[in-house]
């Protein structure tokens, strides 16, 4: 091991980042979906999950525990091959295009070696980011089509139709941010976004000169909703005309992979999103004497939300509750205590601006499911090929004039 | 055997199988599937020259548009297995003479081009060199292209359009 580890630091070091990472990302994932159950329950008036521990905090656990032991059936006349690759397909394309995402400017220590906040970090970031997201459509095609019955069959072409088409809009949406930056690199990206107009407000991509990307941004964010298969835009998994798409005759745990890619998706496209229109991980104040308060912002959002916590926890109905609860807000007291320390206090920054933007546009997702109903599928069609491609090549037209006008 | 060597057989291997694996399958969705397979393998090999603009862009293209066109157009017509046949006539007569002829000519050329010489040190790499040469020096020529893949387009258009 310490051999290996000499002759090849970057394998163990690389090896180390990803067990990491898998471990915590499976873990937002599960509770990704609690998360979803719950705001759209309070949206819609409901508790959502409240059995399985304090306020359905347990949910996911017992979710998963229930979509590993429940039957597996293999309908007839599948065929067998793809039927079982196209789950596993979707899964593991949608957890690595998490690897090249950067969640923080600072570099971190792993047995000696120092090494960026990122799995990966590759000259083309985006451009592999896109390579993994437009192979992501081979694990829904293929299911639809290997199962071997009607309504996953049309799932799957519709999804085929769609992801194929909003993936014009998509790339070509990027490619103003591209051009302000000049680099595929996500990290150069971000740190092409750093300083401020006036003072105050923040130049990322969405507010930069010459020419701010409002148009990009809003055709990149609707293709990715399309892209992931998300409401408004969920027409291969209609259930009220295609029963559950293309996962229809897919059970057990092979069902809860492509529930896992979906979610990871959903993750994925919220940190590009961040990285190419709000600045990644640069704090939205300027980095004044005057504004060096929000150092500690931090602090101030874990340490009310624990002391929220415990105050809810400790009249809480089950004596599991009362124990939970109060032991989950400690547990983010002592975190905001931690983030106090200097040396913390300065890591911290990066990651906590781009996790808090991040789960600000999974929140938006999730807004977006609550409120609009589902588009028509020739409305799909027509908004992704008559407005959003138009959109995006006007908005790659108008950049390059900006930048060629004022760049002189 | 160094890592590059060992990853550059491994790739190509799984390109060869993935080929030969592509003309044995006899669903057609299978030969598209392996015909990904030789896709991906071979954006392996472009990463490995560290040609990854290429690379990307062959994963994107081949892969996630060309290929998606091909398993759409399988799923839609529905496509059964193929049935499987001695050779044809033609195929005896013809194909295989002029298969091994081409096999043949193939296995000369290679064995007398010897070792690979310089050519892959003057390859342009980095996505900024490669567009300066796409967009400035073949300019004329890249512009021409995309006016043909226009035209071709429409003609496919024309073609499709049903009669009003």
């Amino acid at each position: 091991m310490s051999e290996l580890l000499a002759r090849h630091p970057i394998l163990i070091v690389s090896a180390i980042k990803v067990i990491v990472l898998m471990f915590l990302l499976l873990t937002t994932l599960a509770y990704l979906s609690w998360f979803e159950r719950k705001v759209v329950a309070h949206m819609q008036s409901r508790w959502g999950p409240y059995r399985a521990g304090p306020h359905g905090l347990l949910q996911p656990l017992a979710d998963g525990l229930k979509f590993l032991f429940k039957e597996d059936p293999r309908p007839a006349g599948v065929d067998r091959l793809v039927y079982y690759l196209a789950p596993f397909l979707s899964l593991s394309l949608a957890l690595t295009s998490i690897a090249v995402i950067p969640f923080g400017p600072k570099e971190i220590q792993i047995l000696g070696h120092r090494t960026p906040l990122a799995i990966a970090d590759l000259n083309i970031g985006l451009l592999f980011l896109f390579a993994i997201t437009s192979l992501g459509v081979y694990g829904v095609a293929l299911a639809g089509w290997s199962s071997n019955s009607k309504y996953p069959l049309l799932g799957g072409l519709r999804s085929s139709a769609q992801m194929v088409s909003y993936e014009l809009a998509l790339t070509m949406s990027v490619v103003g941010v591209l051009l302000l930056a000049g680099s595929f690199n996500l990290r150069e990206i971000i740190e092409n976004q750093k300083n401020f107009h006036w003072g105050f407000l923040p130049r990322w991509n969405i507010f930069a000169g010459p020419f701010p990307q409002l148009l990009g941004f809003f055709c990149f964010f609707v293709a990715a909703i399309a892209e992931t298969n998300r409401l408004p835009f969920d027409l291969p998994e209609a259930e009220s005309e295609l029963v559950a798409g293309f996962h229809t005759e897919y059970a057990s745990f092979k069902f809860a992979m492509f529930f896992m890619a979906e979610y990871a998706s959903m993750i994925t496209v919220s940190c590009l999103a961040t990285i190419l229109f709000f600045g990644g991980w640069l704090s939205p104040f300027p980095d004044t004497r005057a504004w060096a308060w929000t150092h500690f912002l931090p602090t101030v959002l874990f340490g009310l939300g624990g002391l929220y916590v415990i105050w809810d926890g400790i009249r809480y109905e089950t004596v599991l509750g009362r124990i939970l609860l109060p032991g989950l807000g400690a547990v983010f007291c002592l975190l905001a205590a931690a983030f106090t320390i200097p040396n913390v206090n300065d890591f911290v920054q990066g990651p906590f601006w781009f996790l808090l933007k991040v789960s600000l546009f999974l929140f938006f997702y999730v807004w977006l499911r609550g409120t609009l109903p589902r588009f028509r599928y020739d409305q799909l069609m027509a908004i992704g090929w008559k407005v959003l491609l138009p959109l995006s090549l006007a908005n790659v037209v108008l950049t390059s004039l900006a930048i060629v006008w004022f760049k002189r | 055997m160094t890592a590059p060597a060992i990853i550059f057989f491994l790739l190509a291997g799984i390109a060869l199988a993935g080929a030969v694996s592509l003309i044995l399958q006899r669903h057609p969705i299978h030969s598209a599937l392996s015909l990904i397979v030789v896709m991906m393998a071979l954006a392996g090999l472009y990463l490995l020259l560290g040609a990854e603009f290429v690379a990307a862009v062959q994963v994107i293209v081949y892969g996630g548009a060309i290929m998606v066109l091909f398993v759409f157009v399988i799923m839609l017509l529905n496509a059964g297995a193929e049935e499987r046949t001695n050779l044809s006539r033609m195929a005896r007569l013809v194909g295989l003479p002029l298969g091994f002829f081409l096999a043949f000519e193939l296995v000369y050329w290679v064995a007398r081009a010897g070792p690979a010489g310089s050519s892959a040190q003057t390859a342009v790499s980095s996505t900024r060199e490669l567009s300066k040469l796409l967009f400035q020096k073949y300019a004329l020529p890249f512009e021409l292209t995309s006016i043909l893949i226009l035209i071709a387009i429409l003609g496919a258009v024309v073609l499709a359009q049903r009669e009003r």
